[in-house]
């Protein structure tokens, strides 16, 4: 009894920080978008749903995980990149009025795009055969070992962003645009390619969570709009333009809604349990607004 | 050449139910509905500048409201409307309370989050049909005043109460109140070095918006005699705000406008395409970036930034310090 109640909480406290990892690479690169260019991104989800397309087509067509992981990123990159020359950059400067109806405008299209391309019922990808037993982390503790596997690229491209943010020229460029952009330019710096580059690079980091996750869900032209959802409660959590207060909110918010879809059924019935375990994160938001309205850990000032 | 405008789309407005079938009178009521919907969203994004992007629940709860009531054997339109309203005023309290605590982008994310969680909470109520809703059993009946289900009728009484509603609005934005709303959007640091707590008034319009909201939603279930938690989905927000964009914000009639061409448009374009977002995204993203004054600016000849900034902040500030002196 104890020991099956061990495995479960062992187990959900996995699968939370797994949850934790993937918001956090989706809602990294929005903070950082929010943070430095000041554009509230709502498209921001569909490249992590285009990624998962890309990632289920290329991964039918060659049988390869790898192939299909940087097929996906590159894929989902280089529209993008598009993106971003013909319309983002134009936002940078506007208000968040044009800055939530171009970008609602956006994620329609793309969200349809796919619909039109991909068709309207959701696509399944497999796990990779190599991944697709589970460890026994403890003895008596089996976990399956693709999602121990997501969890730990994730870890290694968080370690390897905050290497390059702190430790790189280009880290440095960034966090040289975030807090002075006239300044940036004065010193002869090209700050719509960095713009241009920062804006890649979140796509590039949600495009990593989509394909990793695809295995796991159901593909479907809906997925972006709930995590992007999620993610905004991360970055209100966590501090808007933070990376770092997205990281630990990130993990927060997946422990909170991974243990109250577990535990809180059990607690309060089936009929208040669901309705409940779906608002926790919610409420989890509100209580830290109440204390801290600028979230946990603002990025200035 | 205002006041031609506004009688000219007054007669246009009483006349649908006469210029076809009973399909005309819906689409016209559906359009009335979500036009309420705009212009009392309008009240807080136009003048307010407060960019909610939750609007959807305020809808929702109305709907949800006379939903819940039917289900329960309570169809008396005397009952359910005024439960509707309030019941959305008071979630908007609520929401609003948090809210309005932040400022830009914040504000908007945290509207769109706990309209999110309300979504959820409806798709989570399996007695209430979940995920796909559930029809009503009957329509909502005003004693014997109106025939609820006679599409004519139920047209007359959205468009009178699209009127008194829009009608209160106006007289909310003319007033002392709607000074200090509107300088809100303008300049909030001067208003509170003057000594104005914008709180108060800021989440008073959110809840009269709110309010509002909830009476559009009573309306949407009784027209289309069904509850579905799509009225709560977070695109619903988004097209409102496209709506009053369209139609030219901070104007009131202006997203009435909104509301009837996007809803004209769509009845126009789906019947060739199932893929009518993919020609509405760039349609917003060119508006977006392009054209900023929408339809009634265009028409009534008066761009909305013409409300002169320094002039009104002075005014709501003399106008909201008399009561103190």
């Amino acid at each position: 009894m104890t020991a099956s109640a061990a495995q479960l909480l062992i187990e959900q406290t996995l699968n939370g920080v797994q949850l934790g990892i993937m918001l956090f690479l989706i809602a990294g690169g929005l903070t950082l978008v929010l943070g430095i260019m000041n554009l509230l991104n709502l498209t921001h989800g569909s490249f992590y749903m285009l990624a998962a397309y890309i990632g289920v087509m290329v991964y039918g067509h060659s049988h390869s995980f790898l192939l299909a992981v940087l097929g996906a990123v590159a894929g989902a990159v280089a529209v993008a990149g598009v993106i971003e020359v013909l319309v983002m950059r134009h936002l940078y400067d506007r208000d968040h009025l044009g800055q939530v109806l171009a970008t609602f405008g956006l994620l329609l299209f793309i969200n349809e795009m796919a619909t039109v391309v991909w068709g309207e019922s959701p696509l399944q990808m497999h796990k990779p055969q190599w991944l697709d037993g589970s460890i026994e982390l403890l003895p008596g503790i089996p976990y399956p070992a693709y999602r121990l596997a997501i969890t730990a690229v994730g870890l290694v491209v968080t370690l390897a962003l905050h290497y390059g943010n702190n430790h790189t020229r280009v880290g440095m460029l960034i966090r040289a645009g975030a807090s002075n952009k006239r300044m940036l330019g004065a010193l002869g710096v090209n700050v719509d390619r960095v713009y241009a580059m920062v804006f890649c690079l979140g796509v590039a980091l949600a495009a990593v969570a989509g394909v990793m996750v695809a295995p796991l869900v159901s593909v479907d032209s809906g997925m972006g709009d709930s995590i992007l959802i999620l993610c905004f409660v991360v970055i209100t959590i966590g501090g808007m333009g933070s990376v770092r207060g997205a990281f630990l909110a990130s993990l927060l918010v997946g422990l909170v809604d991974t243990f109250g879809r577990t535990f809180l059924p059990q607690a309060f019935g089936y009929t208040l349990g669901p309705a409940l375990s779906s608002m926790c994160i919610y409420m989890l938001m509100a209580l830290v607004l109440l204390v801290r309205p600028e979230g946990l850990f603002p990025a200035r000032g | 050449m205002r006041k031609l405008t506004l009688a000219l789309i007054a007669l246009a407005a009483l006349a649908v139910p006469f210029m076809g079938s009973a399909y005309v009178s819906v689409v016209g009521a559906r359009i009335l509905i979500y036009g309420m919907l705009a212009m009392s969203l309008d009240l807080i994004l136009g003048y307010g500048g407060l960019v909610s992007f939750g609007h959807a629940a305020y809808f929702g709860v109305g709907a949800y409201t006379v939903g819940i009531l039917a289900f329960n054997g309570i169809t008396s339109g005397f009952i359910a409307f005024p439960a509707a309203v309030v019941a959305a005023a008071a979630i908007a309290v609520a929401i609003g309370a948090f809210s309005l605590r932040t400022r830009g982008i914040y504000f908007i994310m945290l509207t769109l989050a706990f309209a999110q969680m309300l979504f959820y909470l409806a798709i989570g109520q399996q007695q209430l049909g979940g995920d796909d809703g559930m029809p009503l059993p009957h329509h909502d009946s005003f004693g014997g005043l109106v025939n609820m289900a006679s599409p004519a009728q139920f047209y007359y009484v959205t468009l009178a109460l699209l009127a008194a509603t829009t009608w209160l609005a106006h007289r909310l934005v003319r007033s002392r109140f709607g000074l200090v709303l509107d300088a809100c959007r303008q300049n909030e640091t001067r208003l509170l070095t003057v000594g104005i707590s914008t709180y108060r008034y800021k989440l008073a319009a959110f809840v009269v918006a709110g309010a509002i909201a909830g009476l559009a939603g009573a309306l949407i279930a009784n027209l289309e005699a069904y509850i579905s938690p799509n009225f709560l989905d977070w695109r619903v927000s988004g097209e409102v705000i496209m709506m009053i964009v369209m139609g030219g914000i901070g104007t009131l009639l202006g997203p009435v406008v909104g509301a009837a061409l996007y809803i004209i448009l769509e009845e126009i374009v789906t019947p060739f395409t199932a893929h009518w977002m993919a020609i509405l995204g760039p349609m917003l993203v060119l508006a977006a970036l392009f054209w900023r004054r929408g339809v009634w600016g265009m028409l009534s000849g008066v761009p909305a930034a013409a409300r002169t900034a320094s002039a009104s902040v002075a005014a709501a500030a003399d106008a909201a310090a008399k009561p103190q002196a």
